[in-house]
């Protein structure tokens, strides 16, 4: 039996290695492994709970608005308050905006390279040859969209900036709602750009897609993976203290071998039986999951734990939102939608959603009404939860904040942990992640070439500075962790 | 190398002083023509990192990103942007490169240098079945280099993951490779214009450019947030934001702006859109050395009243908790005191034009 690495896998945001096993070029098992630990949460252990909205959304310089938000979000509901509108709005303005960044950002500089010939120089080469299909004129094509979107969502940056005040890294979300004030003069700048946003993505990134669909359509069957889907529901778009249950434009849910549910944060376990961790905090849930690192663990091939969902596997992403949303053009795929292009396909589908919706949203704002409730800090031991959608799925964070002000146990569980986790249980029971999953069965033409392997990893857009930045691993520091 | 742009007039650029020019603009010929004369190449690696300084050199402007890297900087490895995977990465891209280049090439660090664990904290390649660690990486390339260029306050000064307990050993890159010259672009994360403007420094003048004591370029580092900020006539007139969204100095929410040296009060992020204060929020002083060594949402304990002289003994009392105490929090101690704080001019830099 051969063995194919791919070590370092590259244009993602991280340190990810592969490894596969292939019988007769079909890959047999699979191995996904998170390279890098920072311990980001216990970092926050000690400080001043309200900066976990600095600290927390380095975890990604991608995506830093999605842990901005769980982060807010988790220190509103621990605080008792939330925001006025206004702030309501704009929080969601600047997720949206990123959303909208990192969808082109991903496509286009990420996996694009994957299916379009780049140009014949550095840093587009060296590169894995193999299966470059798309005809001379549509490629061309593509590498100026390709060079065009790199305009495009440096301005998806500006549009965020407007209210998020700078980008990577958004200093205007706080505690209460946000700290940037509506007028009309940002509300104009952010429509212009947001109009330029939207002709961009109807006309050039979903048009590219589809183009590349159709060259390679015999990827809406490779990469399938576990087909059960996992999202927290994202943009509230109501008042209302438990933000949990308010009603949000992409819905919360869940869909499990073919049935759709609603969501149970109960049902949420993480496991560490092939993670660099010790076992004693196998098979708990994230409100009570403290870890101890343990990088000579027999076994163990991946910093990242296994989040499960009721002992399930769980594929978080534009995927999994827009299935549950049951958005007409996802679902009309059926079954298709559960592979490669049908993660790329449903990624452009939503960029254009959100652009659209967000359209709507700039409109509400009440230039001169407040954008913040103000807050205090807890005096009697209090834990906040944060769920929300960052642009690459489901993102919780936990915070558990002491009688003096202080944040005792922080836990984030992200999107790339679900979709990336390493398998749990042993043998022929043995559940394997997602992305795992999605690998095992695949053909793999040139072993030295491994480009079918990179594309599956990379149509789930994993990001492993969420992934694996962010466990607490020393329990002797760490009080017990529950949900009051 | 030589180069039509003096010295003098590259500064002047850099800082700003050269009024509607974008920084990266002006510069992008001089370097498409450095590079074609052969400056040395350009390998970009990441540690423990948040990518967030990539993203952020994504968004230089005029010229865009693409300009910059398929005509201005000869960059053969990133890894958010290669093409190369695995072997080919490594190999090749990485110590292919740096093996035919000795000494003659930049190496840009991003992230921190995690040191506990033998490293294992950080792996970024395998070689004959065993994990190449990143502290491995950053001391054979990085000891080849001409010159390393640390982007963001992780590789700079350790950072965000570097913070106590510092879980995973966390070093900046100065303290694993000692004999290569470093030059520090701290930021959580820099700003596009600090990174071009320093790649292009070093390769049209083949030199590190002038650092003051924390390595890092006085071109963008030699400005207090405090003394340029547009709020700071609300500080003098005593007027304090006591709730995000008001008007007012920031200070009792929190800002580090008197002790935080950038120039992100004129510059501004994104293309001009905004920047950490003007948006309502405060300065996390995200480029200091000690960075996030304080808490972000509390006002500075101790703080030098400065200029501050149309403030009335009763307001700086109730602003800053007390007037008799010039300095700044202990843990910050004297070495931002001295002379660091307050209207401090620099010299005119005496450059020859032309130098090279």
């Amino acid at each position: 039996m051969a063995k194919i690495i791919v070590d370092p896998v590259t244009r993602i945001e991280g340190h990810l290695k592969l490894e596969v096993e292939v019988e007769n070029n079909v890959v047999v098992d699979a191995w996904t492994s998170g390279t890098l630990w920072r311990g980001m949460e216990l970092i926050m252990q000690g400080r001043d709970p309200r900066d976990a909205e600095q600290i927390m959304q380095r975890i990604c310089g991608v995506c830093p608005t999605g842990h901005a938000t769980a982060g807010i979000l988790a220190l509103d509901d621990a605080f008792g308050i939330e925001p006025p509108p206004n702030g309501r709005i704009i929080r969601n303005l600047i997720l949206g905006s990123n959303w909208v960044q990192s969808h082109i950002l991903h496509f286009f500089h990420l996996a694009a390279l994957d299916y379009v010939k780049g140009p014949e120089l550095a840093p587009f080469k060296p590169r894995y040859e193999a299966d470059y299909r798309l005809p001379a004129d549509i490629n061309e094509q593509a590498v100026a969209i390709y060079l065009e979107a790199l305009t495009i969502r440096r301005k998806a940056h500006e549009m965020l900036a407007i209210w998020g005040g700078k980008m990577p890294h958004v200093q205007a979300i706080v505690p209460g709602g946000v700290s940037e004030v509506p007028d009309t003069s940002k509300i104009y700048r952010f429509l212009s750009l947001l109009e330029e946003m939207q002709a961009f993505i109807e006309q050039k990134y979903i048009p590219t897609v589809k183009a590349v669909a159709g060259v390679y359509s015999d990827w809406f069957s490779i990469g399938t993976g576990c087909m059960n889907m996992l999202a927290f529901g994202g943009f509230p778009q109501e008042e209302g203290m438990d933000h949990v249950k308010k009603k949000k434009h992409f819905p919360a849910g869940t869909y499990i071998r073919g049935q759709f549910a609603e969501l149970d944060t109960a049902k949420i376990t993480e496991e560490v039986t092939y993670s660099w961790y010790k076992d004693d905090t196998h098979g708990n849930t994230p409100d009570v999951s403290v870890v101890t690192p343990d990088a000579e663990k027999k076994g163990a091939y991946s910093w990242m734990k296994s989040p499960r969902y009721n002992g399930e596997a769980m594929e978080v992403g534009p995927l999994a939102r827009q299935w549950i949303a049951k958005n007409p053009d996802v679902a009309a795929l059926g079954k298709q939608a559960f592979s490669v292009m049908g993660r790329h396909f449903a990624r452009a589908i939503e960029t254009g959603e959100i652009a659209k919706a967000m359209k709507e949203w700039v409109l509400q704002l009440e230039p001169g009404q407040p954008v913040c409730t103000p807050h205090k800090l807890p005096t009697k031991e209090v834990v906040g939860v944060g769920l929300c959608e960052a642009s690459r799925g489901a993102l919780g964070h936990w915070h558990r904040i002491s009688s003096d002000g202080r944040t005792m146990v922080y836990n984030a569980v992200v999107p790339t942990t679900w979709n990336s986790s390493p398998r749990t249980g042993e043998g022929a029971s043995a559940v394997r992640g997602p992305m795992e999953q999605a690998i095992i069965g695949t053909a793999v033409a040139d072993p030295a070439n491994p480009v079918e392997l990179v594309r599956i990893i990379r149509s789930m857009d994993p990001c492993y500075g969420c992934a694996i930045h962010v466990m607490t691993p020393d329990k002797k520091t760490i009080s017990q962790f529950a949900i009051n | 190398m030589p180069t039509k742009l003096s010295r003098r007039d590259f500064l002047r650029v850099c800082a700003g002083t050269t009024a509607a020019i974008s920084l990266s603009g002006f510069l992008a010929p001089f370097m498409k023509e450095a590079v074609a004369a052969g400056a040395p190449p350009v390998i970009w690696i990441q540690g423990a990192s948040c990518t967030g300084c990539s993203i952020s050199l994504l968004n230089t402007v005029h010229p865009d990103i693409q300009k910059v890297l398929t005509e201005v900087i000869s960059l053969t490895y990133h890894p958010n942007i290669s093409a190369a995977a695995g072997d080919l990465a490594i190999k090749e891209a990485i110590y292919g490169v740096a093996e035919a280049n000795p000494g003659n090439f930049f190496l840009v660090v991003e992230g921190a240098v995690p040191t506990g664990a033998n490293g294992h904290f950080c792996m970024v390649g395998e070689e004959n079945g065993e994990p190449i660690v990143f502290e491995k990486l950053v001391k054979d390339i990085g000891g080849k280099a001409k010159a390393i260029l640390n982007f963001g306050t992780c590789s700079s000064y350790g950072g965000i993951p570097a913070t106590p307990p510092n879980p995973t050993e966390c070093v900046p890159v100065s303290q694993v490779v000692k004999d290569v010259p470093c030059i520090n672009v701290p930021g959580c994360p820099p700003h596009p214009d600090w990174m071009v403007g320093t790649i292009a420094h070093v390769l049209l003048y083949n030199d590190i450019p002038e650092l003051d004591s924390y390595g890092r370029p006085k071109m963008f580092f030699n400005t207090i947030i405090h003394d340029n900020c547009q709020r700071r006539q609300y500080f003098e007139n005593g007027i304090f934001a006591k709730t995000f969204g008001d008007p007012g100095c920031m200070l009792e929410l929190g800002c580090k702006g008197p002790f935080a040296h950038c120039d992100a009060t004129n510059r501004m992020w994104n293309n001009g859109t905004n920047w950490c204060v003007k948006c309502g929020a405060v300065c996390i002083g995200c480029t200091e050395p000690q960075f996030p060594g304080w808490p972000m949402y509390e006002r500075m304990p101790e703080m030098p009243v400065g200029s501050a002289t149309s403030v009335t003994a009763d307001q700086v009392g109730m602003a800053v908790g007390g007037l008799a105490v010039l300095g700044i929090a202990g843990h910050l101690g004297g070495n931002i005191l001295t002379g660091r704080i307050g209207p401090h001019k620099e010299k005119d830099e005496d450059v020859k034009v032309g130098e090279n």
